[in-house]
C-alpha cells in the first residue's frame, strides 16, 4: 500500500514540476515570487478546509457542507461584531466555535442516526447556507478595523499571514494523520468500519471528532476569507466543497476511504492552484477554470480506479 | 397469541403506511398549508396565485421524477440544475436561430438523454461514486455555460416556441405535462418489469445481479431517463417566460433532490414513488409562495428546505431501523 502511495505522490510531484515548467514558459509573470506568494494566499482557505477533508475522506466519509459553514461563520462574525457589539477577537472565537458546533451536528447526525455522510451533509449544506441567508437577509457587513486585515492581507516575514496559519495546520494534520493513534484509527475505520469497531477502535468518537474538526477549520477559513476580502456576504464559500474535494482526491486520497496522505493533499492543492493561475494568465476566465477543475476531478478518479485495478489484479 | 395478533395487525397497517405513507403526509401538509395560509391571507387562494404555484413549478416536479429514478436506483445527481440551465439555453438558441420549433424542442431532450447516459456509464462501468461524477459535471456544465454565453439573455424566440404558456380548458400546459408524466412513470415503475428492476438494483445490487439483472445497464437506463425528464423540465423552464437567462437557476439541484427525498424516495435507494416527489415539489412551491403571503422574508426559504430534508431523512432512518428487514443499511 505504501509503495502505491509513494508512487501516486511521485507522479503528482512530477506533474506539478511539469505544470510549473510549462506555465513558467507560457508567461513570465507566473514564476515570480510575488505571484507565487499571492497564489499561496488565494489557496489558503481551500487548503485549510482540504486538510480536514483529507481526514473525512480517508474515514470513508464526505463533507459537502464546508462551504455553507464558511458562509455561516462569516455572516455570524459580522453579526456578533457589528450587531451585538462584541469585541472583534471575541466574535472571531465565537465564529470558530459555531463552525465547530456545525461540524459536530454533522457528526451527530452521521453517528447517532446512521445517516450516510453524503446525505447528512447535503441537508446541512442547505440548512447552514439558509441560516446564513436568513440571518443576514443578504446584507453585507463592512468596516472592520485595520488590525483585522493583517490575517488575510498582511504578511509576516514576507510571507502572507494565512499561509503561515495554513502551513502550521498542515504540519499538525500531517503528524496527526501519519503518526498518531487517532490517524491510524481514521485509516482503519475508512478501510473497514466494522472491523475497526471489532478491534476496539472508538469509531463513533473518531467520526465525531473528524467532522467537528472539519467544521472548526471551515470556521477558521471563514475568518481569513473575510479578512482577505474585507467584507462579509452570505454567499461566501459557495462551491468551496468542489475545490476542496477535487484537491484531496487529486492528491491521491481514495474516495472510498482508507487511503490518503496530507502530503498528497498538499501536492493536489498546489497542482490545482497552479492550473487555475496558469489558465487565468493564459486568458481563461474564472468560469472556464471551473470546467477544467470538474474535468480533472472526474479524470483523476477514472485513472486512479484503472490503476488500482491493475495493482489489485 | 395476542402479541402475534397485534404484530400481524400492525404489519398490515404499517405495510399500507410504508407503501404510501409519505405521500399521504405530503398531501396532508399541502392541504393544511392551503387552509392555514388561506385563512391568514385569502389572496393566497386566488386563481392567479394557484396557477403560479402549479404551472410555474411544474418543471421542478418533472425534474424530480427523473431524480427519483436516479435515487431509487441507489445514486444521486447534483448536476441536474446545471443540466437544465444548459438545455434551456440550447432550446432558446435553436429557436432564435430560426430552426423549426420541433427541433428546438427535441434537440435539448436528446442532448439531456445522451449527457446523462454518459454520466450513468461512467458511474456504472468505471465504478466512480455518482456524487463525484455529478459534482464534476456540475462544474463542467455550469462553467461551460457561463463562459460560453456570458450569462446573456436570450430573447425574440418565435411565438410558437412558448409551449409552457399554452392553455387547454384554462389550465396551463405545464400542469398537463406534470400530471401525465407523473402518472405514466408511476404506472411504469409499479408494473413494468424494467421499472421494477430499478427498485431491485437500488434495494440490493448483488441480489439483483444474482437474480439475472444487469445493474450496470439499469444504472445507465435510470440516468438516461433522468436526462429525458431534465430535457422536458428545461423546455418548460425555457418557455414559461419571454426571456431565457442563460445561467444556471440557483439551488435548482437542491430543490429537485429535496422534492424527491421528501416525497418518500429513500436516499439509500430501493423505495419511493414519483407521485410522492411530484406532491413534494408542489408542497415546496406552496411553501415558498406562502412565505411571501405570510410576510416572511424569502431569504429563509433555503433554511426551511434544509430543515425539511433533514427531518425527512432522520424520519426515514428511524423508520428503517424499526422495520429493519433486509441487511442493507
Amino acid at each position: 500500500m505504501s509503495r502505491y502511495l509513494l508512487r501516486h505522490e511521485a507522479i503528482l510531484a512530477i506533474l506539478l514540476v511539469l505544470a510549473l515548467f510549462v506555465l513558467a514558459l507560457q508567461s513570465d509573470r507566473f514564476f515570480t515570487l510575488d505571484n507565487l506568494l499571492n497564489q499561496g494566499r488565494l489557496m489558503a482557505e481551500v487548503g485549510l478546509v482540504a486538510l480536514a477533508m483529507t481526514f473525512v475522506i480517508v474515514s470513508a466519509g464526505i463533507d459537502l457542507s464546508v462551504g455553507s459553514i464558511l458562509g455561516l461563520v462569516a455572516i455570524l462574525l459580522g453579526i456578533f461584531w457589528q450587531k451585538l457589539g462584541l469585541p472583534l477577537p471575541v466574535a472571531m472565537v465565537l465564529g470558530v466555535v459555531v463552525g465547530a458546533i456545525a461540524g459536530l451536528v454533522n457528526g451527530i447526525i452521521i453517528t447517532r442516526f446512521r445517516v450516510p455522510p453524503l446525505i447528512a451533509t447535503l441537508a446541512t449544506l442547505a440548512l447552514y447556507r439558509g441560516l446564513a441567508e436568513g440571518i443576514s437577509q443578504a446584507r453585507s457587513v463592512r468596516g472592520y478595523p485595520d488590525w483585522f486585515f493583517v490575517l488575510g492581507q498582511g504578511e509576516v516575514l514576507g510571507i502572507p499571514t494565512q499561509l503561515w496559519i495554513f502551513l502550521f495546520c498542515a504540519l499538525i494534520a500531517a503528524i496527526v494523520l501519519g503518526m498518531s493513534t487517532f490517524g491510524r484509527a481514521t485509516y482503519a475505520l475508512g478501510a473497514n468500519a466494522v472491523a475497526a469497531r471489532f478491534s476496539g477502535i472508538p469509531v463513533d468518537r473518531t467520526i465525531l471528532l473528524i467532522y467537528t474538526a472539519s467544521g472548526l477549520i471551515a470556521g477558521l477559513a471563514a475568518i481569513t476569507f473575510v479578512s482577505r476580502v474585507s467584507t462579509t456576504r452570505s454567499d461566501m464559500g459557495t462551491g468551496l466543497e468542489l475545490d476542496v474535494i477535487t484537491a484531496v482526491v487529486l492528491g491521491g486520497t481514495s474516495i472510498f476511504g482508507g487511503r490518503g496522505t496530507i502530503i498528497g493533499t498538499l501536492l493536489g492543492l498546489a497542482l490545482m492552484q497552479a492550473l487555475k493561475n496558469g489558465l487565468a494568465l493564459a486568458g481563461v476566465k474564472g468560469d472556464g477554470t471551473i470546467v477544467v477543475i470538474g474535468l480533472i476531478l472526474i479524470a483523476t478518479i477514472v485513472i486512479s480506479n484503472l490503476v488500482r485495478r491493475d495493482v489489485d489484479g | 397469541m395476542a402479541i402475534a395478533g397485534a404484530v400481524a395487525r400492525r404489519s398490515a397497517t404499517s405495510r399500507l403506511v410504508e407503501a404510501y405513507g409519505q405521500e399521504f403526509v405530503v398531501l396532508g401538509a399541502i392541504i393544511a398549508l392551503f387552509v392555514i395560509v388561506g385563512a391568514v391571507n385569502a389572496r393566497f387562494l386566488n386563481d392567479n396565485n394557484l396557477v403560479n404555484i402549479f404551472s410555474g413549478n411544474a418543471y421542478i416536479a418533472v425534474a424530480a421524477i427523473g431524480m427519483s429514478l436516479v435515487i431509487i436506483s441507489g445514486h444521486i445527481d447534483v448536476s441536474v440544475g446545471s443540466l437544465i440551465g444548459v438545455l434551456a439555453t440550447i432550446a432558446g438558441t435553436l429557436a432564435v436561430q430560426g430552426y423549426p420549433v420541433w427541433i428546438a424542442w427535441s434537440v435539448p431532450v436528446l442532448v439531456g438523454i445522451v449527457i446523462n447516459a454518459l454520466v450513468g456509464a461512467l458511474i456504472a462501468y468505471f465504478r466512480i461514486p455518482s456524487i463525484v461524477v455529478t459534482l464534476g459535471m456540475l462544474s463542467i456544465l455550469k462553467g461551460g455555460l457561463i463562459s460560453y454565453t456570458g450569462g446573456t439573455w436570450i430573447t425574440n424566440m418565435p411565438p410558437a416556441f412558448f409551449i409552457a404558456q399554452a392553455r387547454l380548458f384554462g389550465i396551463p400546459a405545464p400542469v398537463y405535462f406534470m400530471v401525465a408524466l407523473t402518472i405514466l412513470m408511476a404506472l411504469w415503475m409499479r408494473y413494468a418489469s424494467l421499472g421494477r428492476s430499478i427498485y431491485a438494483v437500488g434495494g440490493n445490487v448483488e441480489a439483483a445481479r444474482a437474480s439475472g439483472l444487469y445493474p450496470e445497464r439499469i444504472c445507465v437506463l435510470a440516468f438516461a431517463l433522468h436526462g429525458f425528464f431534465a430535457g422536458i423540465a428545461a423546455l418548460l423552464f425555457a418557455t414559461q417566460l419571454q426571456v431565457i437567462q442563460s445561467t444556471v437557476p440557483p439551488n435548482l439541484e437542491l430543490t429537485v433532490i429535496t422534492a424527491a427525498v421528501i416525497g418518500g424516495v429513500s436516499i439509500l435507494g430501493g423505495t419511493g414513488t414519483v407521485i410522492g416527489s411530484t406532491l413534494a415539489a408542489i408542497l415546496f412551491a406552496c411553501i415558498s409562495s406562502a412565505l411571501v403571503f405570510l410576510n416572511v422574508s424569502a431569504y429563509w426559504l433555503r433554511a426551511v428546505l434544509g430543515l425539511l430534508i433533514l427531518a425527512t431523512v432522520l424520519a426515514d432512518m428511524a423508520r428503517r431501523r424499526r422495520h429493519r428487514a433486509g441487511g442493507r443499511l
